[in-house]
């Protein structure tokens, strides 16, 4: 079979023409750097996504903190991931790189922080 | 007060061109920021997918920017927040910054060079001619960011996205995943002005849908904005009859492009180009008056925080070198010209003496083409010939300049920059 997929690897966004059969043999060619077959791999077999959202903080110089997955999880739980997200509400101060959420849906992957909220 | 370098900006480009200066031995900077804080949009554009090229790992948005701010607290780069430049002038060669804030009121500092990095704001529904009465629910795409990322509201539970820019991608995901329902994205141009990439990883995921060649044409609603009416338009950009379809919403985003934030320049008397609404810019980024230089989304409008780091870096160089006096001001300037389907070239002169080993040129075509390639050429001398699967006018191009190879060319008056068809 043949795909063309756009890497999402960086903003180059190659044009990836795939060829795939049954097994786990795929030719990828349309890259530009080896994100490409990486991408390309995973997209067929366990399509991943890194997720961004936001969290509620109490006593923060902001009402929210953003988050992100430190890696990327399965597509298909980016909704269940963002559930796990609005239920909860964490103390300022929060620092850029602290764990919210460990091992989020037991996907093994952390959620942390990505900037700082200072106590008022 | 004075200083030998005052930087109007601290987002991304501000920051870098802060740095900068202070690599090539500037000392007494000031950054002056109209925000609460440092780092500008970054703060508030949480997705991923900044830094690649400047930190060879993926960050978010206010990441890229934290790790900008640490390196200015660690040179000990002085800057000034909640403050709003309202003028720049000319006294002599120095420069005369008039800023206020609340503390301090109205007061002016001077400058030997200043460097502009206001970024740019977005195009507000008033620049678009769309009828109807002004419900609540139309923002523009920022300003929804804005309110979703930073305030932790949602601005609205059905949305219709217009424009396809990449500010308005990020937030039919962004809605997405928050729980409204975004009906459709409606792009004017037959191609989007977003990043590929984002094409894919905020629609296509999401299986929101792109209609190319589509406007809105009608908002309804009078207190609040009950829906829209769309209609696909013509190769001239006009609604065709019998195409309106009515889109139920009660939100309706303008992501319509993003317009460099040039009053201050103007009022300095920097000229602008039309084409980019920022500063024509020499080699050295310097626009018309010396010693002022721009760099970042004011000058014109980047697709990557990467590039304006770059840009800003260069800006910083060269405001040093300047403030050293080590630049020439009398020096012989070559037009850089864009032809074939180059809209505009950042910079758009260049003064061989005055430039380093390398410059990079950016630009950006007007349209899409395939297969093509990107011809440089001085005088009659093809300067170099790179081929492109495909160019789009919402990816910006570059090419480098080699000072060694200008330096052979004899008689250079002009250097061009076109999209030539690809005969094999």
């Amino acid at each position: 079979m043949t795909r063309e997929l756009t890497c999402i690897g960086c903003p180059m966004g190659c044009t990836l023409t795939v060829e795939y059969g049954d097994g786990t043999d795929i030719k990828v060619t349309g890259n530009t750097c080896n994100i490409g077959p990486q991408y390309a791999q995973k997209e067929i077999t366990d399509p991943r996504r890194i997720v961004t959202s936001t969290v509620r903080v109490k006593g923060g110089n902001l009402p929210v903190v953003s988050v992100k997955t430190q890696a990327d999880i399965p597509k298909k739980l980016i909704f269940d991931c963002i559930a796990e997200l609005s239920r909860i509400e964490i103390d300022a101060p929060v620092n850029i790189g602290d764990v919210i959420i460990e091992n989020v849906l037991g996907t093994g992957v952390n959620i942390v922080a990505t900037q700082n909220v200072e106590s008022v | 007060m004075k200083h030998d370098l005052i930087i109007i900006g601290g987002g991304p480009a501000g920051l870098a061109a802060a740095l900068g200066a202070r690599e090539k031995g500037i000392t007494d900077i000031l950054i002056i920021e109209r925000d609460r804080r440092l780092g500008g949009i970054l703060n508030q554009c949480i997705h991923n997918g900044f830094g690649l090229h400047t930190f060879k790992e993926e960050l978010t948005g206010p990441e890229y920017a934290a790790r900008f701010i640490s390196r200015i607290e660690e040179a000990g780069i002085p800057y000034i927040l909640n403050t709003m430049v309202i003028d720049i002038a000319m006294s002599d060669a120095r420069k005369i910054v008039t800023a206020m804030n609340e503390e301090q009121g109205l007061f002016t500092l001077e400058a030997d060079a200043v460097i502009l990095a206001m970024g740019c704001r977005e195009r507000p529904r008033g620049a678009l001619n769309i009828p109807g009465y002004r419900p609540a629910g139309i923002y523009s795409a920022g300003t929804a960011q804005y309110f979703v990322n930073v305030l932790g509201r949602m601005p609205g539970k059905e949305v219709v996205i217009l424009g396809s820019g990449d500010i308005g991608l990020i937030m039919a995901k962004r809605m997405t995943i928050e729980g409204a329902r975004v009906r459709l994205v409606a792009e004017l141009m037959p191609y989007s002005g977003g990043l590929k990439r984002n094409i894919v990883q905020c629609l296509n995921d999401f299986d929101i849908p792109l209609k190319l060649s589509h406007t809105v044409i009608n908002i309804h609603g009078k207190d609040r904005v009950e829906g829209v009416t769309i209609a696909e338009v013509d190769s001239k950009g006009k609604p065709v009859e019998g195409t309106e379809e009515y889109i139920s919403c009660d939100t309706l985003l303008l992501s319509c492009g993003l317009i460099p934030e040039n009053e201050l320049s103007q009022q300095l008397g920097v000229e602008l180009n039309p084409v980019t609404n920022g500063p024509f810019v020499n080699e050295s980024l310097e626009t018309n008056i010396s010693g002022v230089f721009a760099c970042g989304n004011v000058l014109h409008v980047h697709d990557l925080v990467d590039y304006v780091s770059g840009e800003a870096t260069q800006a910083g160089y060269n405001a040093a070198k300047y403030i050293a006096g080590k630049t020439t001001g009398t020096a012989k300037y070559i037009p850089i010209r864009g032809v074939n389907g180059v809209r505009y070239t950042v910079p758009s002169s260049i003064c061989i003496d005055n430039m380093d080993e390398r410059l990079t040129v950016r630009f950006r075509v007007g349209a899409v083409y395939k297969n093509v390639k990107i011809v440089v050429k001085a005088a009659d001398t093809v300067l170099m010939s790179i081929s492109k699967k495909i160019v789009a006018p919402g990816e910006m191009e570059q090419v480098i300049l080699l000072k060694n190879k200008l330096t052979e060319i004899e008689n250079c008056n002009e250097i061009v920059i076109g999209v030539e068809v690809q005969n094999d």
